[in-house]
């Protein structure tokens, strides 16, 4: 009887959660197959799921009309250039805050925290205005910028945390084994932090790619990234569905095909701490 | 070569002192076990000594010479942790050979003395394998093991015991013990267990609140403690603390009688009494008596004497092992 129960139980929840996790991928689905249909199909009521013309028409459209690969390009640099220098200001100060508190670490963590409280758009004016001041609108750098100071307190934060979690005594047991600091950092702690930096990382550069807001506002065609040819498609000739949904397609998966190898480390990363 | 030497040694977190002032004489080749309550400040002490805890005041020597101002790696001593502490990315090898390559040793000569080290702990199968993959016993080895290998002045150990169960506690007790003994290295050992500081120590000392109550050998501070924490504090069940018109009888404030030194009868002279609870061990029997004279009484019998729970007794304190305190508790001798 029980292990009956326990069957019956069993299935119900893997159903449940193909049901849940069908729900949450479901949008995404559904841009990959607009991006299959003509334009007239993708605005058809009721839609058609998978009895329709496929075509492959859009990506050729969409290639067409804009530099794709430019697009893929800008977006490697600002993600890339704004995680790698995120971490290097992140690593050592979570590093100094995890280990060598003092009596205001708390205070500064909070307000760190507490810059990503504000609503982006109140200072999207005055960033405006310093970049067409200090000509950085449309610059790769300038969005290079934006986007580490913008992700900077959650990258402190996440390495912070992970940091924590590394046992005092182990720092303390490598400094009764003669190490000194430089060494304690090398031998030590680095391999042990590792996990925890590489989901930082991983977590930093897919937020970049996706960030809309600075990148929409500051760029339009030279350092334009992949989030700006998307919303090229929306405006100002009318919207195009198919289209939109080809470029959007084209748009995630480069972090897609990144996200899929790391899982392993992203998952563990985000449970860190958590699962002992 | 590894004295200690501790002279007016203080600690103060801010305005919170735990260590009011410490000195201590440490041979070189002994083990000397901290002990005290939780909280008392012996694993300070022990880190102060290590040089993970800056001193607030006084002077460490290690072999003459101060090493307040010498960093934890410099002062030749090595430290177990109650946590092992493993480096958990490394080997077994790589672990025990860890500080041996931060001193530069060459290779043949680490490898030899980590396979040294590791013959002497039983630890060569497991030289290949991840702490993670060892069990709490063989961990806490390894841990050993990596403090040996260095051939420092002194361990520290705190409380590297107590994280294992009871059966395999007395067994590394009776293996550090050994290794000590072999090694002839001077070991400073901290604890919560009374049982731990007696079976181990050469010399004890009793800390109470930061500061040092008795040091001694086990054996002395049981048959004379020098005062009523240490008396209360050493030795299981506890010392029977009479206070009153019966200690006044022996000209003290209070006076102390351990359990084996109460005789209980059925009946003749003493105090009478009823026994509340009795636990019967076969080898002991541990009386716990209600005697209105004198107030709760524990009693132990080698031995079976067939008294139960409920039944009244009389109570004999043996006058030639009764201990006298004075009003600040201190020993009268």
């Amino acid at each position: 009887m029980a292990r009956r129960t326990s069957a019956t139980r069993w299935l119900a929840t893997t159903i449940a959660a193909w049901v849940v996790g069908f729900v949450i991928f479901f949008p995404i689905l559904w841009m990959v197959i607009t991006s299959f249909k003509t334009e007239l199909e993708a605005f058809s009521t009721p839609p058609s799921l998978l009895f329709f013309h496929w075509t492959t028409e859009n990506y050729a459209a969409v290639q067409e009309r804009s530099d794709y690969l430019k697009h893929v390009v800008n977006s490697i640099v600002i993600a890339g250039g704004s995680t790698v220098i995120a971490m290097l200001i992140a690593i050592p100060a979570a590093w100094s805050m995890a280990f060598a508190p003092s009596a205001r670490t708390r205070d500064v963590l909070l307000w760190i925290l507490s810059t990503k409280m504000m609503p982006s758009v109140g200072v999207l004016v005055p960033i405006y205005l310093i970049y067409r001041d200090t000509a950085l609108l449309d610059t790769r750098v300038g969005l290079v910028l934006i986007l580490c100071l913008g992700n900077l307190p959650i990258v402190v934060w996440m390495l912070f945390t992970y940091f924590k979690e590394i046992p005092k005594d182990i720092l303390e047991a490598a400094r009764m084994d003669g190490a000194t600091i430089g060494r304690e950092l090398v031998y030590v702690l680095t391999p042990m932090a590792v996990p925890g930096i590489a989901s930082t990382l991983l977590l930093n550069v897919i937020l970049a790619w996706n960030e809309a807001f600075w990148t929409l506002n500051l760029s339009t065609l030279e350092a334009a990234p992949l989030t700006v040819f998307i919303a090229s498609y929306s405006s100002p000739e009318g919207l195009f569905w198919a289209k939109l949904s080809a470029a959007s397609t084209l748009a995630i998966v480069p972090i897609l095909i990144l996200g899929w190898f790391s899982q392993r480390q992203l998952v563990r990363g985000l449970t860190f701490g958590a699962v002992k | 070569m590894g004295s200690i030497t501790l002279e007016g040694v203080c600690k103060a977190f801010g305005s919170h002192i735990v260590i009011p002032s410490a000195d201590l004489e440490i041979d070189d080749g002994s083990f000397v076990v901290f002990v005290g309550p939780s909280g008392c400040g012996k694993t300070t002490l022990l880190r102060m000594i290590a040089g993970l805890e800056d001193v607030s005041g006084g002077r460490i020597l290690i072999d003459g010479a101060n090493v307040v101002d010498v960093p934890p790696a410099k002062r030749g001593l090595s430290m177990v942790f109650q946590s092992y502490a493993l480096y958990p990315h490394m080997s077994v090898r790589g672990n025990i050979a860890f500080g041996l390559k931060m001193a530069g040793l060459p290779r043949a000569e680490i490898e030899r003395k980590v396979a040294a080290a590791a013959a002497t702990l039983n630890l060569t199968p497991y030289l290949d394998r991840k702490p993670r993959e060892l069990s709490g016993g063989q961990r806490q080895r390894v841990s050993i093991g990596r403090a040996i290998v260095r051939e420092p002045k002194a361990f520290l150990f705190d409380e590297p015991l107590s994280n294992l169960d009871a059966a395999l506690r007395v067994q590394m007790r009776q293996e550090v013990t050994r290794l000590q003994r072999q090694l002839a290295t001077t070991a400073i050992y901290v604890t919560h267990d009374q049982v731990e500081a007696m079976t181990m120590a050469d010399r004890i000392v009793v800390l109470n609140a930061g500061s040092i109550e008795q040091y001694g050998s086990p054996l002395e501070l049981y048959e004379r403690p020098a005062n009523l924490f240490v008396a209360g504090f050493i030795g299981s069940p506890r010392m029977n603390l009479i206070g009153e018109e019966v200690a006044e009888r022996y000209g003290a404030a209070t006076i102390g009688v351990r359990p084996e030194h109460v005789r209980v009868d059925r009946d003749g002279e003493g105090w009478p009494g009823t026994v509340r609870a009795a636990e019967h061990l076969g080898s002991d029997t541990f009386f716990y008596v209600d005697a209105p004279g004198i107030g709760s009484v524990t009693a132990r019998y080698i031995g079976e004497l067939g008294i139960r729970a409920g039944d009244n007794v009389r109570l004999q304190l043996d006058a030639a092992h009764i201990h006298r305190f004075d009003q600040e508790g201190k020993a009268l001798r």
